[in-house]
């Protein structure tokens, strides 16, 4: 801390010293250049943690493996970093900076853009890149060549009675700013995206539909302005979904395509279209994609009471497990007065039997089979309380025993098999694919692709453009000839100014009438 | 021939420029051995009032000579350029026999990203041998071409097959395609960037060394790097966005590889800054930069290899 006794302490700042001097620390290089590196190190962690909005799962898996710390992480919101106000702090900081910046700069540049460029100094020979030529044209000819030749090699010019003064390159700086408040225009995008941007995901089996409805979807992540009035309400039904498999090297197993061939209507009452959504290649309706994310298989089951009156019957979504899709799921079949029965079930697209246990071998379905034991009782769907479609509430229901044993079946399709205790019977009917789809909107998305668009062209003149300064001198020598001087300062590093100056020289020259005699041309 | 032997067959071609690269780096580490020692810079010389620097051929015109005129130094450098012609040879064949057998682009994965990067470096490096910033830059880049095509076909090879669906798209080609292209001209310059520092530290002790002079190597890597920054910008983040967009609904998702692209490229925005605005020149400059290569290579080996994210499929 400062010494407070001292007497050599500076005096206090007021407020208005205090809040100059924290703007002129924030818009300096060095405070951009510590928050460009605070932004990159704290971006860090939200690759590494698992994050809630990409990986809810992990997340949560993290929190049981490790609650003590996860309840820090917590506390940081380092499990939604990206989201977190310390984040937010550190690019609101960084704009702040950037704009403090660019601002003035621009102003500066706007006058410098239409300020004369200076006048030639006296002693054009000092210069770094110079340029001594003696021609038979009078003065006055050989300014007028060279002001039409500087103008040619665009540069601005300011015509003086002995010299022409020109600049060139303010492009650099142009493309400088542009750069720079390129990035706050996809900043702006991205958060304009944000607020009414929106993202659903649903299920949807074969042979069944979708409308795009709030209550439709699974789930659903929007922006505060979001308005669910403004969904555009077509309707799909989802024909077939196309999985192939690789049967054979070194991807065996893994996807070769996915399709889902659905039946679109656009608006309500617009006629039926046959269309095809595959991996790159979205559905898009007035400005809403549909894609499809991921796959899965819906075994169906019949359920018969013990007069074959059916209880429950038709595909059930079941959720993969592993990369071969063995899939669990339930089958709830509610009969009422505690006489509900509840089906646990793990499909097998291709099922092989490995150390007295079934797995599945392969994602496609070539041998399905449906493991499976049921519950009797109290499902628990009447009481009001909202339940997963996944899971079985088993607190009021008792498993069916065989012998003392859980009750379990292996089916394949078209097998039926009667429950223990006269609770009926259950057919494994077969089985349909399910894919899941995600309805979003990206807001804004084409001022954040043009914002970055000029971004890129500006930053090329900036890191290409040369800026630099050119005079051309023409005086009458005591033989009654002209000295052309030609010389060029560069006022940003790199580039070849010396081979610039020769080339305008030359062009000088090439544009002067016939001469009597070869110029002399001296280097400086 | 089948897509199986094809693959073998570039295994093969590539395991042999490997070798042929080990051989090169054992001709360039003679010739750096057997280069005498020169008297290029002392204490406290600066760019512009120091001595000039002794020319190239003075140093080793001074040094002992053979029959033919050369020195040993020079005799092993040409040994070390042929053999470097040999191994690059036979990477481009093993790079062609790849994109034979899979009949695509040759940088779908991590295994055909990097053989098809160390081509690019090799031709690159191979238009510059002959210079004395080449000389000065064969040792460590043929080094790393064979630590990368070494982890190519071992760890990172995979059999020739089909990408998975979301990669059929000729994104790839663009995306992927501008990724490797910079990545390559990230590397030159991160080596490029090491020297400098070992150039400025050689001559601020006053240490005689074959490297080349600091401002010149400096200058080099801020190019390079002016070059790969926008070819950044636009390939894995601009058009990586565009594609994302097509391929997941989202054009920004904080996966792991986004991230950290754009880690790299805040990174690289700090170098520039510090260069171009803050006048940062020499070793402070050459430190951010090989910072900005640190996350490059993170994000290439560590983001593919650990995380869990989006783009798992560029997966090994």
């Amino acid at each position: 801390m400062a010494d407070r006794g001292s007497d050599t302490r500076p005096p206090a700042l007021s407020a208005g010293e205090l809040a100059r001097w924290v703007w002129r620390q924030l818009t300096s290089m060095r405070v951009a250049l510590m928050l460009l590196f605070l932004l990159a190190l704290a971006a860090i962690p939200g690759s590494v943690i698992p994050q809630r909005r990409a990986n809810p799962l992990d997340v949560a898996d993290f929190i049981e493996r490790n609650p003590e710390l996860a309840r820090w992480y917590d506390r940081f919101g380092l499990f939604d970093v990206f989201n977190a106000p310390w984040f937010a702090a550190i690019y609101i900081a960084l704009m702040v900076s950037l704009v403090g910046c660019i601002l003035p700069r621009s102003r500066d540049h706007w006058r410098a853009m239409r300020a004369q460029p200076p006048r030639a100094p006296r002693r054009l020979e000092r210069m770094p890149a110079y340029r001594r030529i003696v021609v038979d044209a009078p003065p006055d000819v050989v300014l007028a060549a060279a002001h039409a030749e500087l103008r040619q090699r665009r540069h601005r010019t300011n015509r003086a009675d002995d010299s022409v003064a020109a600049e060139a390159g303010h492009l650099r700086e142009t493309g400088n700013l542009v750069f720079h408040l390129s990035l706050v225009i996809v900043l702006l995008a991205v958060a304009l995206g944000s607020l009414f941007g929106y993202r659903g995901t649903v299920i949807v089996q074969e042979r069944t539909g979708f409308a795009n409805t709030l209550t439709q979807y699974d789930s659903l992540s929007a922006g505060t302005m979001f308005d669910a009035r403004n969904l555009p309400p077509f309707a799909l039904e989802l024909d077939e979904f196309v999985w192939e498999v690789h049967e054979s090297g070194p991807q065996r197993g893994t996807p070769a395509d996915f399709e889902a061939r659905v039946r679109f209507v656009p608006e309500p009452g617009e006629v039926e279209e046959r269309r095809s959504i595959r991996v790159n290649e979205p559905l898009e309706v007035d400005g809403t994609l549909i894609h499809i994310l991921n796959p899965g298989y819906a075994p169906a089951v019949t359920v018969r009471d013990a007069d074959g009156e059916i209880l429950a019957e038709g595909p059930v979504t079941f959720l993969p497990m592993d990369d071969n899709f063995t899939s669990e799921g339930v089958r709830k079949v509610p009969v009422g007065s505690g006489a509900d029965i509840g089906i646990e079930a793990i499909f097998f697209p291709t099922a092989a039997f490995e150390d007295g246990g079934a797995t599945s071998v392969f994602a496609g379905a070539r041998n399905p089979m449906l493991l499976f034991t049921a519950y009797a009782g109290d499902l628990g769907i009447n009481d009001g309380t909202a339940q997963s479609v996944f899971r079985l509430d088993t607190s009021e229901m008792e498993q069916l025993m065989v012998d003392g044993e859980p009750f379990r079946a292996a089916l394949a399709i078209g097998e039926t098999i009667e429950m223990p205790g006269g609770h009926g019977t259950v057919t494994f009917d077969g089985y349909v694919k399910w894919v899941q789809l995600q309805i979003s909107r990206n807001s804004g998305k084409e001022l954040a692709l043009g914002g970055a668009l000029l971004a890129v062209a500006g930053l090329v003149a900036s890191l290409y453009m040369r800026r630099r300064r050119v005079w051309v001198r023409a005086d009458e020598d005591e033989a009654g000839r002209t000295v052309v001087e030609v010389a060029g300062l560069a006022r940003s590093g790199g580039g070849d100014l010396d081979g610039q100056i020769g080339d305008i020289a030359d062009g000088l020259i090439a544009r002067l009438p016939a001469p009597a005699a070869d110029p002399v041309v001296r280097q400086g | 021939m089948d897509a199986a032997q094809l693959g073998e067959w570039s295994r093969i071609l590539v395991s042999g420029a490997m070798g042929a690269f080990i051989v090169a780096w054992f001709a360039y580490s003679a010739a750096l051995l057997r280069r005498p020692e020169r008297e290029l810079v002392t204490a406290g010389h600066s760019e512009l009032s120091g001595p000039p620097a002794e020319s190239p051929e003075a140093g080793e015109l001074s040094g002992r000579t053979t029959d033919d005129g050369r020195s040993p130094a020079e005799r092993s450098a040409a040994i070390g350029l042929s053999v470097s012609v040999v191994a690059t040879a036979l990477l481009a064949a093993g790079v062609l026999t790849r994109a034979l057998a899979i009949e695509r682009v040759p940088w779908g994965n991590m295994h055909e990203f990097s053989i098809t990067g160390s081509l690019v470096a090799a031709v690159v490096f191979l238009a510059f041998a002959r210079t004395r910033l080449g000389q000065a830059l064969a040792v460590w880049l043929v080094l790393t071409l064979v630590l990368v095509l070494g982890l190519a076909v071992t760890v990172l090879y995979v059999a020739p097959g089909p990408l998975v669906p979301a990669l059929q798209s000729y994104w790839l080609v663009i995306h992927v395609g501008m990724a490797v292209v910079a990545f390559g001209l990230f590397t030159v310059s991160a080596v490029l960037s090491g020297l400098q520092i070992a150039a400025e530290r050689a001559a601020r002790k006053g240490r005689a060394t074959s490297l080349p002079e600091s401002g010149t190597l400096d200058r080099l890597a801020y190019r390079l790097i002016a070059v790969a920054f926008p070819i950044w910008t636009i390939g894995p983040l601009i058009l990586g966005a565009v594609w994302a967009e097509v391929s997941w609904g989202r054009y920004w998702n904080w996966d792991p590889k986004e991230t950290w692209a754009l880690i790299t490229w805040l990174a690289y925005a700090a170098y520039l800054h510090a260069r171009a605005t803050a006048g940062w020149k020499g070793t402070k400059a050459s430190v951010i930069s090989l910072v900005g290569y640190g996350t490059v290579l993170f994000s290439y080996f560590a983001v593919n290899m650990i995380f869990n994210g989006l783009h798992s499929y560029g997966g090994v």
